[in-house]
């Protein structure tokens, strides 16, 4: 599908910037008009990406991560979240609801759950030692058709 | 995000207002604990009406003060979810814990005897 545009940024692995990326992809996602709906999910979802990042892949040390949006013809936003972080281990397992390596940060193991509830698709990319990178895919509905 | 701690004694309400996520959160968890902890009530409310974003940071959140709070045996309860909050409790199957009308009406009439 063709891609009619497309942004590239990088954030500093910082806690702050959970508000101002999803912020961002948000503004990005505005010029297709999606509903509240749709926005409040996409934000929801890129806030999930982007805390793992920060606090399962940079868990040691600082780094960066980069956002990638993408908005095909048929109104599809892709949005990838990748760090050079820690990686997973073990993607499926990660993946599974309740599943949590840091429970002492009270992190409920939802993280994945929401991303894959909140868009349409979820694709999760992860080497040892290398970082992991999150593709969601988000149909935007078209109301002027 | 902004955290206000209303109610006496047995009985206190938690307003949060603003955005609920993995940065606000920990500042939350240390307003709402410091309270739990000095005056051990036995019923937390956390009301989320206010709330205009939230992901699972906000789960969290309440599965960390439910934990506190039946440390000492009381109890937490979440009120007026705003539609972002609701989605994610119902999603993480937490909806029990969501006061329903029936219960705010009988604990507003156990509040006034």
């Amino acid at each position: 599908m063709k891609t009619i545009n497309s942004l590239k940024m990088t954030f500093p692995a910082l806690s702050r910037n959970e508000a101002v990326i999803r912020s961002c992809v948000a503004a990005f996602a505005a010029q297709v008009d999606p509903t509240i709906e749709e926005i409040s999910d996409i934000r929801s979802a890129v806030s999930e990406a982007v805390t793992n990042s920060i606090v399962h892949g940079y868990k040691d040390g600082a780094g960066e991560i980069a956002v990638t949006l993408k908005l095909t013809e048929d109104n599809c936003l892709y949005i990838k979240i990748s760090d050079k972080g820690c990686g997973i281990e073990d993607v499926e397992k990660a993946m599974e609801p309740l599943f949590t390596t840091a429970p002492e940060g009270e992190r409920a193991g939802l993280g994945f759950a929401v991303m894959e509830a909140f868009t349409d698709d979820l694709k999760v990319r992860s080497a040892v030692g290398k970082g992991t990178s999150v593709t969601m895919k988000k149909k935007i509905s078209s109301r002027y058709e | 995000m902004t955290v206000e701690i209303l109610g006496g004694e047995n009985y206190i309400t938690a307003v949060l207002c603003g955005e609920l996520d993995h940065h606000t959160a920990a500042a939350a968890r240390e307003i709402i604990d410091a309270r739990l902890e000095r005056g051990t009530p036995a019923l937390c409310i956390i009301d989320m009406a206010g709330i205009s974003f939230m992901d699972s940071s906000g789960i969290g959140l309440i599965l960390g003060r439910k934990r506190v709070a039946e440390g000492y045996g009381g109890r937490v309860m979440i009120k007026n979810p705003s539609r972002c909050a609701e989605k994610v409790i119902k999603l993480s199957g937490l909806q029990s814990m969501v006061l329903t009308e029936k219960q705010e009406k009988s604990m507003k009439k156990e509040q006034k005897k």
